[in-house]
C-alpha cells in the first residue's frame, strides 16, 4: 500500500508542485495521466525514491520513504521497486541473463538463476538468454527491462512512459506483459504516461 | 554477478580502448622493468668482480680501460709493464699481495689469461673436474668457456691473437686442457687460466724457447725469472692493500715514482657508471612519459564513458546500488587497467630480455638473465595500484555524485 501526504516539490524558488493525498491499495493498477510537464515524472520519481521531497509523506508498506537516509533510501528502492523507463536502459555491456541479474546484486539479495529462466519464460524471451542486449529487436529491449523490473517480485512496478516509443502492436504488448507480470508477481503497479492508448487498458487514472 | 564481472564485462566491451591501454602502461612498465633488471644485474657483477682488488697497476693509458682490461676483460690491454718495474711495487709496505696478469691472446673471444692460483682463489673459484694448471701449456677453463666451446678436458686448441678469433693463430704452441671450473657467477667464468710462462711461449714463436739456465735469485713476480730481470714483461698486477693507509698513498707513489699506472676499480666503475647513466637516466624518462600518458588515457577513457554510462549508473542505482558501490567499481576499473598492464608489462621486460640474452652471446658473458626478480618490481606492481586509483579518482566522483533524477527524468 502506498499513502501520499502532502507531498510538494520545490524545483526552485518560484516553481513549486503540490501532489493531493493518494492511498494506492496493494495490487492495484494506477494510471498517472498529463501533459509533459505535469509533473507526472516528478511524481513517480518522489515515489520511488530517485528524488528527496522537502514536504510531505510517501508512506510505502509502513515506512515514510522521505525519512530514509541516501544509503537506506538506495537497499529500500532495491527490495520493493521495480522500474521501467521509456528507454529500456540495459547495460550494453552484459548479456540479457546478467542484465537480470544485477537486479537481485545491486538489491543485495540472492541471485536465482532459476528466477531468471522462470521471468524470461513469462516474457517470452527464453531464447535470448545469453544475447547481447545490442542484438535484441526494440520490443525485446523492453521485455528485458520489464523482467529485470519484475525479477526480485518487487511490491511496487514503477513505469515512466513505457509505451510512448512503441508502435500499436507493441504498446499493446508492453502493456498487456506490465499488467501480467504485476499481476503475477502481486505488485501494485504506477504507470506515469500521456500515451492516450493506455486509458482503456488500466481503469484507475489519476489526472495532474 | 559480483563487482569484479561487472568491471570485467565494461572493459571487455571495449576491447580496443582496454587494449590500447593496457599495453601504453605495459609499454612503459616493460622499459622501466629492463633498465632496472639490466642496471641492478650489471651493478651486482661489476661489484662481485671488482671485489677484493683495490687497485690494478698496468703501463700508462687511460685508468678506465686498464680496469676494463684487466678486471672485467672486455677490452684490450694498455700496454706491458717490465717485471723489474713491478718488484717495485709488489715489495712495496702498503702491499698485501700483487698478483701478475698476463694478457694478450684469446680463443674463440675467451680471454686466456697467464696468472698464478691467488687469481683463481680470489673468485673463490672451485674446480668442477680436472686439475688446475701446472706445467707450460695447461689450461683451466671457466665454466662458460667450458660450455659455450664445448672444450673439453684433454682437448687441445691454439689460441689467436688479440679478444676475436680472427686475431693472428699462435699454430706451433697449442693448450691442452686439464680441468674446468665451477660457475662462480665472476668474470672468472669467461676466461682461460694458465701460468704466465705459457703466455710468452706462445709468443716467442720463432725464437728461442724459453732460457734453460737454473735461476738463482726467483722474481717476487714471476717465479721461474731472475729477479730484477728487464726483458719479460706482464700486463698488469691486481694489488691487494695492507691496510686503509694505502687508499691515499699507493696510488699516489705509484703514479708519480714510476711510468706506471695505478687505478682504482671502485673509483673507474663509478665514473663508467656516471656516463652510462646519463642514458639510462634518459630511457627511465621516457619510460615516465609513457607511464604519465598511459595514466592520461586511462583518466580520459573512463571519463568518456562515464558520459555514456550515466544511464547504466542511474539504472544501478535505481536498483538498490549505493553511491559507495558504484564509487568503488569505477576505482577497480582504472585499477585493473593498471594492474593487468602492469603485470603485463613486468611479463615483457622479463620477455624481452631474455629474448635478448638469447640473441645476445655477450649478455650471457656478462651473466645477465631474464630469470631474475628483485623486489623493486613489487614496488611498480604496488605503484601501478596506486595510479590506477588517482586516474580513476575524479572519474569515481563523478559518478558518486550523479543526480539519478535528472539523469533518468532525461533532462
Amino acid at each position: 500500500m502506498i499513502t501520499i501526504e502532502g507531498l510538494t516539490y520545490s524545483y526552485n524558488t518560484e516553481k513549486k508542485i503540490s501532489f493531493r493525498d493518494i492511498i494506492i491499495p496493494q495490487g492495484e493498477h494506477w494510471l498517472l495521466l498529463g501533459e509533459s510537464g505535469s509533473g507526472k515524472t516528478t511524481l513517480l520519481h518522489l515515489l520511488g525514491g530517485l528524488l528527496k521531497s522537502q514536504q510531505g509523506k510517501v508512506i510505502v508498506h509502513g515506512t515514510d520513504i522521505t525519512r530514509l537516509s541516501e544509503s537506506g533510501l538506495d537497499r529500500f528502492r532495491g527490495q520493493y521497486f521495480g522500474f521501467i523507463f521509456q528507454k529500456n536502459h540495459l547495460i550494453n555491456a552484459l548479456s540479457v541473463k546478467n542484465n537480470l541479474l544485477m537486479a537481485p546484486f545491486l538489491a543485495g539479495l540472492k541471485q536465482d538463476e532459476q528466477r531468471v529462466d522462470e521471468v524470461l519464460e513469462q516474457l517470452d524471451l527464453r531464447e535470448r538468454k545469453d544475447a547481447r542486449v545490442q542484438e535484441l529487436s526494440h520490443g525485446q529491449a523492453q521485455r528485458v527491462a520489464i523482467a529485470r523490473a519484475v525479477l526480485n517480485k518487487p511490491s511496487v512496478i514503477l513505469a515512466d512512459e513505457p509505451t510512448s516509443a512503441l508502435d500499436d502492436k507493441n504498446c499493446n504488448r508492453v502493456i498487456e506483459l506490465l499488467l501480467q507480470a504485476s499481476s503475477q508477481n502481486n505488485a501494485t503497479l504506477i504507470v506515469a504516461t500521456h500515451d492516450q492508448r493506455l486509458k482503456s487498458k488500466i481503469k484507475n487514472q489519476l489526472i495532474l | 554477478m559480483n563487482l569484479f564481472f561487472l568491471v570485467w564485462n565494461y572493459l571487455k566491451s571495449k576491447p580496443l580502448n582496454t587494449g590500447l591501454n593496457i599495453f601504453l602502461l605495459a609499454l612503459g612498465i616493460a622499459v622501466i622493468t629492463v633498465l632496472l633488471l639490466f642496471n641492478n644485474q650489471l651493478q651486482e657483477k661489476i661489484a662481485s668482480n671488482a671485489r677484493g682488488i683495490d687497485l690494478v697497476v698496468g703501463a700508462k693509458g687511460s685508468p678506465l680501460q686498464l680496469i676494463l682490461c684487466n678486471i672485467f676483460h672486455i677490452d684490450f690491454p694498455t700496454g706491458n709493464i717490465k717485471i723489474s718495474e713491478a718488484e717495485k711495487i709488489a715489495k712495496h709496505r702498503l702491499v698485501k699481495k700483487a698478483i701478475p696478469l698476463a694478457l694478450g691472446d684469446s680463443y674463440n673471444g675467451y680471454r686466456i689469461v697467464g696468472t698464478y692460483k691467488d687469481y683463481a682463489d680470489m673468485y673463490k673459484a672451485t674446480l668442477a673436474s680436472g686439475d688446475w694448471w701446472k706445467n707450460d701449456l695447461e689450461v683451466t677453463l671457466g665454466s662458460t668457456v667450458a660450455a659455450l666451446s664445448g672444450l673439453k678436458i684433454g682437448d687441445a686448441f691454439s689460441s689467436a691473437h688479440g679478444l676475436t678469433s680472427e686475431g693472428h693463430a699462435h699454430e706451433e704452441n697449442r693448450y691442452r686442457v686439464v680441468g674446468i671450473m665451477n660457475k662462480s657467477n665472476t668474470v672468472i667464468d669467461n676466461l682461460i687460466l694458465t701460468n704466465i710462462e705459457s703466455i710468452w711461449r706462445v709468443h716467442e714463436e720463432h725464437h728461442d724457447s724459453i732460457r734453460i739456465s737454473p735461476v738463482v735469485h726467483p722474481s717476487s713476480i714471476v717465479r721461474s725469472v731472475e729477479m730484477g730481470d728487464s726483458l719479460k714483461e706482464v700486463t698488469s698486477l691486481l694489488i691487494l692493500y695492507r691496510n686503509p693507509l694505502a687508499v691515499m698513498q699507493l696510488p699516489r707513489f705509484i703514479n708519480s715514482n714510476s711510468n706506471l699506472q695505478a687505478a682504482s676499480p671502485a673509483f673507474e666503475t663509478a665514473r663508467l657508471f656516471s656516463i652510462l647513466g646519463v642514458g639510462v637516466e634518459v630511457l627511465r624518462g621516457f619510460a615516465f612519459v609513457l607511464i604519465f600518458i598511459s595514466g592520461l588515457s586511462i583518466f580520459i577513457a573512463l571519463y568518456n564513458s562515464l558520459k555514456e554510462r550515466q544511464y547504466d549508473l542511474a539504472i544501478m542505482r535505481s536498483m538498490g546500488a549505493s553511491r559507495a558501490k558504484l564509487f568503488v567499481a569505477i576505482i577497480m576499473e582504472g585499477s585493473a587497467l593498471t594492474i593487468l598492464g602492469s603485470l603485463f608489462g613486468l611479463a615483457l621486460g622479463h620477455g624481452v630480455l631474455w629474448i635478448f640474452t638469447i640473441l645476445v652471446v655477450e649478455s650471457q658473458k656478462a651473466g645477465v638473465t631474464a630469470t631474475v626478480f628483485y623486489p623493486a618490481e613489487g614496488y611498480i606492481f604496488g605503484g601501478s595500484i596506486v595510479l590506477g586509483i588517482v586516474c580513476s579518482l575524479i572519474p569515481a566522483v563523478q559518478a558518486y555524485r550523479t543526480d539519478i533524477h535528472k539523469v533518468l527524468a532525461g533532462n
